[in-house]
């Protein structure tokens, strides 16, 4: 027969005697990826969660967009063969996710300014844990954008007039496309002393691409010089391949520029181009990285 | 062999002045289970010797082994075995205190039950039990660092680096600080420690090794530095600036070297062997010269009487390059 015996209160200079339970074991590389990926992806979604000007940027914006182009200019813009609203959300699709696709490169900048990186630095976490979580959650947050403005644009008379298979591969297209772009703008963010620098930064370049492009007018009633910039521009590219996939595209014959005539291998190249480049050099990037 | 073993750390950084040399040739050596604290102002290579140990940055020159464990060639086998909490609380602001715990747990690859139970434990024995569950957003500077330090403690690290933990903190965080670091050291942690305060080296190490430049200039016991600048200082405050040449004498008498005059012209100080004994005998000889007081007392060397001994100047004048050290 035992006896109970009361565990006394441990002596106060004993509260911290290291515990064989609390110990660093290396999981296998393969786990360790997977495991620390979701650890930093969960911890991106919680603050994302917290931040309501966050939310009202991915979910209040694009449906704002839709709304403003489709009902106010969409009276008078004409699109031979379709209607603009038709037109017009390939155009917003785009638009939105590119700009969603920043948020990864202000938050890396905001996480070196905080100082986190050096805790994670200090971590025998798997070396693109960081950067995974990181454009895990932004894919997140840009799948909530698509999902809420395809619902906004079905309201206002927007329908795919294409097969249940052209439609998925056109949201897988978009989404990969601006995954890959979350990596380019990660390194940059990786590279700026602050994240405002980002923010401005990334204003001032991606709205002439976004705008002078064909995602909210046909890029042939452009200038020359602009048409021509607006032909090979990649977001014409995407925006193009993804009007193609979800059959939104007008009667006109479509511009004399490679890219636009082969719109969808091209964004798959570019994407695909896009993270053999940037994922190594993010990695390499982050490995030498430290704040302050 | 020590714990934690660096040969020949240079570290340099160039500006638009020319090259920074933020560690000149520095040697360190732990042995296991002591605590080393690295005294010296900012700039002079204290942040840099621990972000290199800390597998954070590479040096320009040298090799550092913790463990035995190369930290420059297999940082991730030396992460497994640290922990770090530096002189800016690197912890999530937008995460509460535990997420932040169970986080860094998950991160050093313990079970996600594991993770959560060991964070709440850190919470409770950092008494932050009532803020664990709020953003850290809205914590003070005491309790951030809390957060940071806990974070270091996730695993019971084999060796713990301290950089500069209570700067910038109030008194009465900066003891409560002291107590859990004087706890961790009693359960046998080896801890590499760096401070401004020699107080605080004195307080929780047990050798001491002064860094100026980039490189260390005096390493010893906490007495064996002070056998070597003089225990205590003997400060009188005189009520007439024209009896400090007088006072300049009879302190000089029974101080260790040339009693010092404070600009103010009426303040006179010299550092001595035992403090209280050459107080009374200052004090009743400036009694018989009926030389006026204003103040008079006994005040233990800091680290400008460190540096002022080691190096001939005040440490103040290497404040900028601290400046140097933060841009970089």
């Amino acid at each position: 027969m035992s006896v109970l015996v009361p565990e006394g209160r441990q002596p106060e200079n004993q509260r911290f005697r290291p515990e064989d339970d609390a110990r660093s074991v290396p999981p296998s590389e393969l786990a360790m990826w997977f495991s620390d990926g979701w650890t930093v992806t969960k911890r991106n979604l919680t603050k994302l969660k917290r931040s309501p000007d966050m939310l009202v940027f991915a979910v209040l914006q694009p449906v704002m967009f839709v709304l403003l182009f489709s009902q106010i200019y969409g009276g008078s813009i004409q699109v031979a063969g379709t209607d603009y609203t038709q037109y017009l959300m390939a155009g917003i699709f785009a638009q939105t996710v590119i700009f969603g696709s920043t948020f990864s490169g202000s938050a890396m900048a905001q996480d070196l300014k905080d100082g986190i990186i050096d805790r994670f630095r200090t971590l025998p976490m798997s070396s693109s844990a960081v950067l995974i979580g990181r454009t895990n959650s932004d894919l997140v947050l840009n799948v909530l954008s698509v999902v809420i403005m395809m619902a906004t644009g079905f309201a206002v008379g927007w329908r795919v007039n294409a097969s249940m298979g052209s439609f998925f591969a056109g949201l897988g297209l978009l989404l990969l496309f601006s995954y890959a772009f979350s990596w380019v703008m990660a390194l940059l963010g990786m590279s700026v002393k602050s994240p405002e620098v980002i923010n401005n930064a990334s204003f001032m370049i991606l709205f002439p691409f976004t705008f002078i492009s064909n995602a909210f007018v046909q890029s042939q009633t452009l200038p020359s010089a602009l048409e021509t910039f607006a032909n090979w521009n990649p977001v014409s590219a995407l925006v193009q391949a993804v009007r193609e996939l979800f059959g939104n595209v007008g009667s006109e014959p479509l511009p004399d520029a490679w890219p636009m005539q082969n719109a969808v291998p091209m964004v798959l190249i570019g994407a695909i181009l896009m993270l053999v480049v940037f994922v190594p050099l993010c990695i390499r990037k982050f490995a030498s990285i430290s704040s302050r | 062999m020590a714990i934690i073993e660096a040969e020949g750390l240079k570290k340099t950084y160039s500006s638009k002045s020319g090259p920074v040399h933020a560690l000149d040739g520095m040697n360190l050596s732990v042995p296991q289970g002591t605590v080393k604290a690295l005294l010296g102002p900012n700039g002079a290579g204290k942040t840099t010797v621990v972000k290199i140990l800390t597998t954070l940055i590479q040096p320009t020159a040298g090799t550092a082994h913790i463990d035995g464990i190369d930290v420059l060639r297999n940082p991730k086998a030396a992460r497994r075995i640290i922990g770090v909490s530096g002189q800016y609380a690197a912890v999530d602001e937008g995460l509460t205190g535990l997420e932040n715990l169970e986080m860094v747990g998950r991160l050093y690859h313990l079970g996600a039950r594991e993770a959560k139970r060991r964070a709440q434990e850190l919470i409770d024995q950092f008494e932050l039990t009532e803020a664990g569950n709020r953003p850290v957003k809205g914590f003070s500077g005491g309790m951030r660092r809390r957060i940071d330090l806990a974070g270091a403690l996730v695993i019971n690290p084999k060796i713990l680096f301290l950089d500069e933990p209570t700067t910038g903190l109030d008194p009465r965080s900066r003891l409560a600080l002291w107590g859990i670091i004087k706890d961790l050291v009693d359960a046998g942690t080896t801890l590499l420690l760096t401070t401004q305060y020699l107080e605080e080296a004195d307080q929780l190490s047990d050798d001491i090794a002064v860094i100026d430049g980039g490189r260390t200039i005096a390493e010893g016991t906490a007495d064996q530095l002070k056998a070597q600048i003089g225990g205590h200082r003997v400060v009188v405050s005189l009520v007439e600036a024209a009896d400090a040449p007088a006072a300049r004498v009879i302190l000089g008498r029974h101080g260790d070297g040339e009693p010092g005059i404070g600009g103010d012209g009426r303040t006179v100080e010299v550092a001595v062997t035992d403090g209280p004994r050459a107080l009374q005998y200052i004090l009743s000889e400036l009694g018989e010269r009926n030389i006026a007081l204003h103040d008079a007392g006994m005040r233990r060397p800091s680290l400008d009487d460190v540096f002022l001994t080691l190096t001939g100047r005040r440490a103040e004048e290497t404040e900028e390059a601290a400046t140097k050290e933060v841009a970089a």
